[in-house]
């Protein structure tokens, strides 16, 4: 039942305040709004009621196993949220003056000093909001940069075809034309492809390593001397870091710019789809065309950095200082796990993947790279069993749901048939990773005895299968009351 | 393997064009581009009086989980749009080749139907793809 | 080993069962030059105790201050249950939901505030929400010209008296699209933007005029009559709306004969903290017309196999998943978190909540102005009706005296003078429902005695 259909005429929560309307008749009535938006009207106990009975419908980390490949589903110490909302913090003005933010202030500049490092870039800007701001940010910074050398004609960006939708989108949203290369049998990008298309027209190309197929790109340092040969420059998509934290940095690959997402890597909350944060770092020559507002330190004192100081800045991509609560949740996060700490990630998440992979293996799954590594993530395709037992990729992952397990990513990257992406993060057991791999050889057992059992799913959830078809074709996205 | 009609002409982005011999011509898209598509839920049409290059984006085919631009296979005026794909969009699914037509052009220059797909090629294309 | 779970025990038998020797053997496929950095200027792990120590310092720091600062992030009060019900670990740890399902909470509650929205606007459709408000008139922007499709000259006319920091985002996210942002000055005598000005435009080809309300000065714009001229001159209309102001004022589904096209802003006030300016979340609503050309994540009811409602994200053929380079916009991940809060505030409040809280700030905010205007030489800059802000004018040099009672730890207004030299010594003061009287008297007080000293 939705919130609205709860109301009751005149109903009121207690805790609102203040508990009369003051009167606004300094103001003209013909600006003045004559009837009343169409709210609930619940009590307090009600709206609580219903939307923790809501919450319950949903899987979370908290809750399940959630191996949702390249969202990174770790696990969110508490202390990162309850120490971000400290008074002082969670109150503070985002125009206060730097004299009263010295605290704040401080936690950001570290930040940076750590992203810095950890990734082996120059400089460090905070201020994008989530990963695909952060793309964003990274290609108007290689535009600027042609520009600001009066390189004018490079009016292309290189994408391979595995890569997430947002790289090309982004690129379009930064006025240019995309040049997809494809991807190899074994994971790698298609070198001979990528010599073909560079050229005078090429202002860079963008890349996530490891890649979205969950490989590393074994050649990215000839790929690096090509592309910069050639006069462009490389992004690095930082979807993929936690497989790398501390082990190999994108600053050495090469890479001229990055994004990170730090409710990825840096364990922020996936919060239902956000916020997230996408903090972008540069090598030297991108520095000056960093995203404001960025922060300073003299030795005593901690000061914004702002469209003063960086003439030949993007500019600002949010109101304030983007998502800085999460950022300092980020922070918090770094702090706990200090520099080993953030070495472990790679090293337990590339052990957990590889200890599943090898697990699905054994039990006949079929493996989309067989030869190479595991990085924190790998691909199954499920195209044997889709053709011999009638059950796709998508039947599996809603059976794994009634298993009490979220299914991972399915169906991306497009060029492997039937896939499953598998994530299982640092923060999981082997219990958890060994219940995946006996779900799926149960469900595969399942659909050998006939496959409507596993069509059918899930059974257990609060819906079963939704009538997608429906939802677009006939458009509820607003509730109306009955006539 | 779908269904082909040996009465039109086709493009290999898998549009299918009726000559109606008074140098329009009506244009959808096929059988086949349907079924890979699934459930359509939305055609973006062109307007009444839009002037289209061959080769060019006459409009948007969409299910919930594709999305595919319809290539122009023909240069000309746009003359007509078929407004019940509006509402109905599960035409082209249905009826791909009546009921389900896109829009129709005046073209620029007749000659250029001859550079279109026959039956026989079309269905080469299909075969290849079903491969 | 913070979060990582595995005994050394466990380890061997991974490592036994995968055939390595040891963890580092799994990153051979790394070239191994390199491997060889240093991590010198990242400290070492704390125990939580002392990351809490740490932080608690830092926090007091930033503590204890008076702030009548408004400018875009607006302190009103939260019930306590928005937020012990946001973080619960079912919303706070979820992801987009992909999986329909396992996400019905998520997606029904993003379900009910979009209609929250709508409601609020007045207006057909509304988006699971954007980044924020600046960036959400830069996708606004963006929308407008995909739907306008009559239009060919990309440009957008722009209030100067609209936010200074949402036209230098909007400006930064569309700039690389041959889009020409114009500006339309403001009256000096009112803060209004000029309908003279936009005379000069008319029978052009304008793609979108965008609006505020109220605008940056806190001033109530003429939305019926820009909206109108938009409407004479085929031009799509853009609001920009505080949204618990739309409880009080005439929404921009309202606006002129039609209703605005598009409306966006920031949806703080509908119960997100101040938290230095974010996360916060934009929202967007729109006509029903022109929903297609909606950016972010859209959620609609449906029903399962068995025909039972349920939720599902819809429309999805416009998103970079699936258009990837012809997308409406490269957006995702979104602000889902905050728009749980939102939509759990916009419940605990209803109508009238919302009303109560629009009109208590406002009630406050006349306090503040009235006892700040009767000081000597202070003076309120503009002679129009504002809504919970207002502009006023000092005697004196306006960085002096937000200095000097900042070291009161009172932060007196928003220095309105970098972005708008013409207004002289002018400060944008705010107060809201959650100001006591005495913190009130306090501000009044200590200007009233550094200007008569």
């Amino acid at each position: 039942m939705l919130i609205f259909e709860q109301s009751s005429k005149g109903r009121v929560a207690h805790a609102q305040s203040p508990a009369t309307k003051a009167s606004l008749d300094d103001l003209p009535a013909d600006m003045l709004r004559e009837t009343p938006p169409l709210m609930p009207e619940v009590s307090e106990m009600q709206a609580v009621r219903h939307y923790t009975r809501l919450s319950q419908k949903n899987f979370s980390i908290d809750t399940h196993f959630y191996p949702l490949g390249s969202c990174t589903m770790k696990y969110n110490p508490r202390a990162c949220n309850s120490l971000s909302m400290l008074p002082g913090l969670v109150d503070r003005h985002p125009y206060a003056p730097d004299s009263h933010s010295q605290g704040f202030l401080s936690c950001m500049h570290d930040l940076q000093e750590i992203l810095k490092e950890v990734t082996g870039m120059k400089a460090v800007s905070l201020s994008p909001m989530a990963g695909a701001q952060g793309e964003f940010a990274g290609v108007a910074m290689i535009k600027a940069y042609h520009e600001s050398r009066g390189d004018m004609a490079r009016n292309e960006i290189i994408v391979p075809d595995a890569a997430h939708g947002t790289n090309p989108a982004s690129a379009v949203m930064c006025g240019y034309k995309i040049q997809e290369i494809p991807t190899r049998d074994d994971g790698d990008i298609d070198v001979d492809a990528l010599k073909e298309v560079l050229g005078p027209q090429t202002a860079g190309i963008m890349l996530t390593n490891p890649s979205t197929v969950g490989v590393f790109e074994r050649r990215i340092q000839e790929i690096a001397a090509l592309v910069h040969e050639a006069g462009g420059l490389l992004y690095y998509d930082g979807a993929n870091l936690n497989a790398i934290l501390g082990k190999v940095r994108p600053g050495d690959m090469g890479f001229d710019v990055i994004h990170m997402n730090l409710h990825k890597t840096f364990s922020t909350p996936h919060g239902g789809g956000g916020p997230g944060a996408g903090p972008v770092g540069v090598s030297e020559r991108l520095e000056p065309f960093l995203p404001i507002p960025m922060i300073d330190y003299d030795g005593t004192n901690y000061r914004f950095i702002t469209a003063d100081d960086r003439p030949q800045s993007i500019g600002r991509l949010s109101a304030f200082a983007g998502n800085a609560g999460i950022l300092l949740r980020a922070y918090i996060y770094a702090r706990l796990l200090g520099r080993q700490g953030m070495t472990r990630v790679a090293e337990y998440s590339t052990l957990n993947a590889n200890y599943m992979l090898k697990k699905m293996k054994a039990a006949g799954f079929e493996a989309a790279y067989p030869d190479r590594r595991a990085t924190h993530e790998f691909i199954i395709t499920l195209r044997k069993e889709a053709k011999d037992l009638g059950v796709n990729a998508m039947d599996f992952a809603k059976r794994l749901l009634d298993y009490g397990v979220h299914a991972p990513t399915t169906y991306f990257p497009l060029l492997v048939p039937e896939c499953f992406l598998i994530e299982p993060t640092e923060t999981e057991s082997i219990d958890a990773l060994d219940n995946f791999v006996e779900a799926m050889i149960k469900i595969r057992e399942e659909a050998e005895t006939g496959a409507d059992r596993v069509k059918g799913a899930p059974y257990t959830l609060p819906v079963r299968r939704l009538d997608d078809v429906k939802a677009a074709r006939e458009l509820d996205i607003a509730w109306k009351p009955a006539e | 393997m779908s269904y082909i009609p040996s009465d039109l002409l086709f493009t290999s982005s898998h549009e299918w064009v009726r000559d109606e011999g008074d140098d329009t011509v009506t244009i959808g898209i096929t059988d086949h581009a349907q079924e890979l598509l699934g459930d359509l839920v939305f055609i973006e049409l062109p307007e009444v009086g839009d002037t289209i290059e061959a080769g060019g984006e006459a409009g948007v085919v969409e299910s919930v989980k594709a999305a595919s631009d319809i290539f122009s296979p023909v240069s000309g005026e746009v003359i007509e749009i078929n407004e019940d794909l509006v509402d109905s969009p599960e035409l082209v699914n249905e009826q791909a080749y009546d009921n389900g037509w896109i829009y129709k052009i005046k073209l620029n220059d007749p000659s250029e139907i001859d550079g279109l797909l026959n039956p026989e090629a079309y269905t080469e294309v299909v075969e290849a793809d079903e491969h | 080993m913070p979060f990582i779970p595995h005994t050394e025990e466990e380890v061997r038998q991974m490592l036994d069962a995968i055939g390595a020797n040891s963890i580092e053997d799994l990153f051979d496929e790394i070239p191994a030059d390199l491997r060889s950095f240093s991590l010198d200027k990242i400290p070492e792990g704390l125990p939580e105790m002392e990351v809490a120590h740490l932080m608690h310092e830092r926090a007091r720091k930033d503590s204890n201050v008076h702030c009548f600062i408004g400018a875009g992030a607006y302190d009103h009060h939260i019930p306590s249950a928005v937020w012990e019900i946001a973080t619960r670990g079912e919303f706070y740890s979820a992801y987009t939901p992909y999986q329909a399902e396992a996400s019905q909470g998520t997606l029904q509650l993003l379900y009910e505030y979009q209609s929250m929205m709508s409601a609020l606007m007045d207006m057909d459709v509304s988006n699971a929400s954007l980044y924020d408000g600046a960036s959400a008139l830069g996708e606004a922007i963006l929308m407008a010209i995909r739907a306008h499709r009559k239009s060919k000259s990309k440009k957008i006319l722009v209030p100067k008296s609209l936010h200074p920091a949402y036209r230098q985002a909007a400006n930064a996210i569309v700039k690389n699209q041959d889009i020409e942002l114009i500006e339309i000055p403001f009256e000096s005598a009112t803060g209004k933007t000029s309908l003279a000005a936009l005379s000069e435009y008319a029978g052009t080809d304008i793609t979108a005029l965008v609006i505020g309300q109220p605008n940056f000065f806190g001033v109530l714009e003429d939305v019926d009559g820009l909206t109108r001229w938009a409407e004479e001159n085929n031009t799509m209309t853009i609001a920009v709306v505080n949204p618990l102001a739309m409880s009080v004022l005439k929404p921009p589904g309202q606006w002129g004969d039609n209703g605005a096209d598009i409306a966006c802003g920031e949806g703080q006030p509908l119960g997100i903290p101040l938290s230095s300016g974010g996360p916060y979340f934009g929202f967007m609503c729109a006509t029903q017309k022109i929903v297609r050309q909606m950016p972010g994540r859209i959620i609609g009811r449906t029903v399962d196999l068995d025909g039972k409602p349920g939720f599902s994200l819809t429309l999805q053929a416009r998103e970079q998943h699936i258009r990837r380079s012809k997308a409406t916009s490269n957006i995702c991940t979104n602000q889902g978190l905050m728009v749980t809060a939102a939509t759990i505030h916009m419940s605990l409040l209803g109508a009238e909540g919302l009303a109560r809280a629009a009109a208590g700030s406002h009630d406050k905010h006349r306090k503040l102005v009235s006892g700040l205007s009767a000081i000597e030489g202070v003076e309120v800059k503009f002679d129009s009706p504002v809504f919970n802000e207002a502009v006023i004018s000092l005697p004196v040099d306006n960085a002096t005296v937000l200095e000097a009672l900042a070291a009161d730890n009172v932060l007196a207004g928003f220095d309105l003078k970098k972005d708008y030299p013409e207004l002289g010594n002018a400060l944008l003061v705010c107060a809201t429902e959650k100001h006591s009287a005495a913190s009130i008297d306090l501000f009044i007080e200590k200007l009233g005695a550094l200007l008569a000293s």
